[in-house]
């Protein structure tokens, strides 16, 4: 993501911060805000917001933001090593597209989901043989890919639809836990979150990604295969967005071209909203979940209000600028008040680690 | 990819300037696209002569692309900074909905106030844009894709239901979306003179050199004395009030103008940059290319049909275009790179 990037980095993590408790460590993060934010706006929710504790509002959220949640987590994985992917829409698309073509070809339904998400597969290959191989910025690489897969799946469908599907999948798709409101598909959501969380968190795998996002010369040089690496993310995100379009498809009983039309922003906006930096280097799972069911909870408390979809719009937007804006804010606000520190210390020349850091 | 800044090959003694200029064009980045443009349509033209010789296929190939011009045009200039600026499309429907507003609420108000007007509000989205990213040090990405957000958002919400149709619209200011001198759409001469001037500015102004400065190495430039933040800024408020003038042009050229106005232009204008040859990684590029790149989506938007391709192929046309002008840019670095490293063996 260096496309992006205007001026200097915004400290990732200072030396400082590995110096305090590790309670503190643990709750004052910009993951425990966004939690905070997010139980916070549940309990308003629920005091406030007639039906919105009732079963069946849960049941729709969990439903509508699943694809989003399985999209989230190998995408917080790419945005950590200082990628991105915004082709994971058009692959769903696709997905969907090849799900809805195939059981139209008499495929038996199992079959033509697996080679939906094969497609997918395929797709995230392409992406990653482009960024890894060829040496391209993933930015643009995946805006180009953006454009062929939705073209092929357009290209494919056309404007018609294919809405005939087995009745026992789309009613698995739409099933509940039994005795909850709890949608099936959280199953496979909370096993694949586990997965990754695991993977980034708790392995040496994980902590190459936080290297390569830092530093990928660096990390490089440290015997890291970078490229494999990467080539590995891109195709578990194609792979993930394949198996979220056959769920897309099966959930509304409808395969087309434009469907799931820009999810990419959707997701990437929870992903940076639960506090992993566009940076790379910085982020963690609990966050990115919080980020994208605070983004589904204010939707669905709000449209219950009766407050129309543009303004739950808006409402994202501005929460997305406010959470990067006040990381930034903090950090300058940290920064000042190290140099106050110096300056009555009589050493305003010496700068403290964390300002050598930002410079 | 800083290396395929179009070179300027140290001429070997004794080259005219004439044989300069031909070697300059013929290894510009913007020349093969421009032959691509030509090819299509040609193709088109011979599949179907109505496509260039009739007077509405004449003027649809100019006009169709002139307001997407605008918007590559900004968007060139802010990738040039290496940044990027997600929100032009809602910029222009917001725009393109004041507009219509304007003739409507304000009874008599003069063609050139409600330009203004579009041109000014669309610039200061873009300081929005702009201050956001550079004071608070955020990633352009970021922080347009939450203006994004907010600016449609902002837009449905005023509009809701309502639409502006051509009957709202005075007859004179409709007759610019029309009207043509001498063959050519007076929105096309608009569009061309707006890119003659950027590509002056970013040509031979000082501050126009810079934003390439700033874009090939932002910490060098801040380092070097060169005042980023301004420049950052500067450069989200002309593709702020760019994509505000085609907002206008928008309503001028269709009519009608509901909530959904200019949506999915963002991506088409980074399209149209990304295949004229500006890199997405800062530095590198001319409005030129951005132009010729809009010119061409939007013409193959249109042969595809005559071609006996279902125009549902288009995108993924867009796509394998946009993937070739990326995987062209990295060859001919990487061929930069090998020579650079062959003349430096040399010269020892």
């Amino acid at each position: 993501m260096t496309a992006a990037a205007t001026t200097t980095a915004v400290p990732a993590r200072t030396y400082k911060a590995y110096g305090r408790p590790a309670w503190r460590r643990f709750l004052l993060t910009r993951e425990m805000a966004i939690i905070a934010l997010l139980v916070l706006v549940v309990v308003v929710s629920l005091a406030v917001v007639p039906h919105f504790d009732s079963p069946l509002t849960v049941t729709y959220l969990l439903r509508d933001i699943a694809p989003i949640l399985l999209i989230a987590l190998p995408m917080t994985l790419i945005i950590i090593t200082e990628e991105i992917d915004l082709s994971v829409a058009s692959i769903v698309g696709l997905s969907s597209v090849m799900t809805g073509l195939l059981t139209h070809g008499g495929w038996p339904f199992p079959l033509a989901a697996l080679a939906a998400i094969v497609v997918g597969l395929i797709a995230g290959v392409f992406n990653g043989f482009l960024v890894t191989v060829v040496g391209l910025p993933s930015l643009a690489v995946t805006i180009g890919t953006l454009a062929l897969y939705r073209g092929i799946a357009v290209g494919l469908l056309g404007t018609t639809a294919i809405t005939d599907f087995p009745q026992d999948w789309t009613e698995l798709a739409k099933a509940n836990i039994p005795g909850t409101p709890v949608p099936a598909i959280m199953i496979p959501f909370v096993i694949l979150a586990i997965i990754f969380a695991v993977l980034l968190h708790f392995t040496p795998f994980g902590r190459t990604l936080y290297a390569i996002g830092l530093n990928k010369e660096a990390a490089a040089f440290s015997g890291i295969d970078v490229g494999r690496t990467k080539f590995v993310l891109f195709t578990l995100s194609g792979t993930v967005a394949g198996f979220a379009g056959v769920y897309f498809t099966l959930l509304y009983s409808n395969a087309r071209g434009d469907n799931a039309t820009g999810m990419e922003l959707q997701v990437i906006a929870a992903v940076l909203l639960g506090g992993v930096s566009i940076f790379g280097g910085r982020g963690a799972l609990h966050g990115v979940i919080a980020g994208v069911l605070l983004i589904g909870v204010l939707g669905s408390s709000l449209r219950l209000a009766g407050i129309t979809s543009d303004i739950i719009n808006v409402i994202t937007g501005v929460l997305l600028i406010l959470s990067v804006v006040s990381a930034s804010l903090l950090a300058w606000l940290q920064k000042r008040r190290s140099a106050a520190i110096g300056r009555k210390k009589g050493q305003a020349g010496v700068s403290s680690p964390s300002e050598r850091a930002t410079r | 990819m800083t290396a395929v800044a179009t070179p300027p090959t140290a001429p070997a003694a004794g080259t005219s300037a004439a044989s300069r200029i031909v070697k300059h064009i013929a290894t510009a980045r913007e020349t093969g696209i421009v032959i691509a443009l030509l090819l299509v349509i040609l193709f088109a033209t011979l599949r179907n002569p109505a496509f260039l010789f009739s007077s509405d296929g004449f003027r649809d190939l100019l006009l169709t692309p002139s307001l997407l011009l605008l918007v590559a045009v900004g968007q060139a200039i802010v990738i040039i900074t290496r940044n990027v600026d997600l929100s032009v499309g809602s910029i222009v429907g917001l725009t393109a909905y004041l507009t219509g507003r304007l003739f409507i609420d304000v009874q008599g108000i003069p063609v050139i106030a409600v330009f203004a007007a579009g041109i000014v509000f669309g610039g200061i989205l873009g300081v929005i844009n702009g201050a956001l990213v550079a004071f608070a040090r955020v990633p352009a990405l970021v922080i347009t894709l939450g203006t994004m957000y907010i600016y449609r958002g902002i837009n449905v919400a005023w509009t809701g239901s309502n639409r502006i149709n051509a009957s709202d619209l005075p007859a004179d200011f409709r007759g610019l979306g029309t009207g043509q001198i001498l063959f050519i759409p007076i929105l096309t001469i608009i569009a061309v003179v707006v890119l003659v001037v950027a590509a002056w500015y970013l040509r031979n102004l000082r501050s126009g050199r810079e934003l390439y400065a700033i874009g090939s190495d932002p910490a060098a430039a801040h380092l070097y004395g060169l005042n980023v933040t301004r420049r950052v800024i500067a450069a989200f408020v002309v593709s702020g009030a760019l994509s505000g003038l085609a907002g206008v042009l928008f309503a001028a050229r269709y009519g009608t103008v509901s909530s959904g106005a200019g949506l999915g232009w963002e991506l088409q204008a980074i399209g149209a940059a990304v295949i004229g040859g500006v890199a997405i990684s800062g530095g590198v590029g001319t409005v030129w290319g951005a132009a010729i790149g809009a010119y061409l989506l939007l013409t193959i938007n249109r042969a595809l049909p005559i071609l006996g391709i279902d125009d549902f192929w288009q995108r993924a046309v867009v796509g394998v275009l946009i993937l070739g002008a990326i995987v062209l840019d990295r060859v001919l670095a990487v061929r930069q790179h090998r020579r650079l490293i062959a003349q430096r063996e040399q010269a020892r």
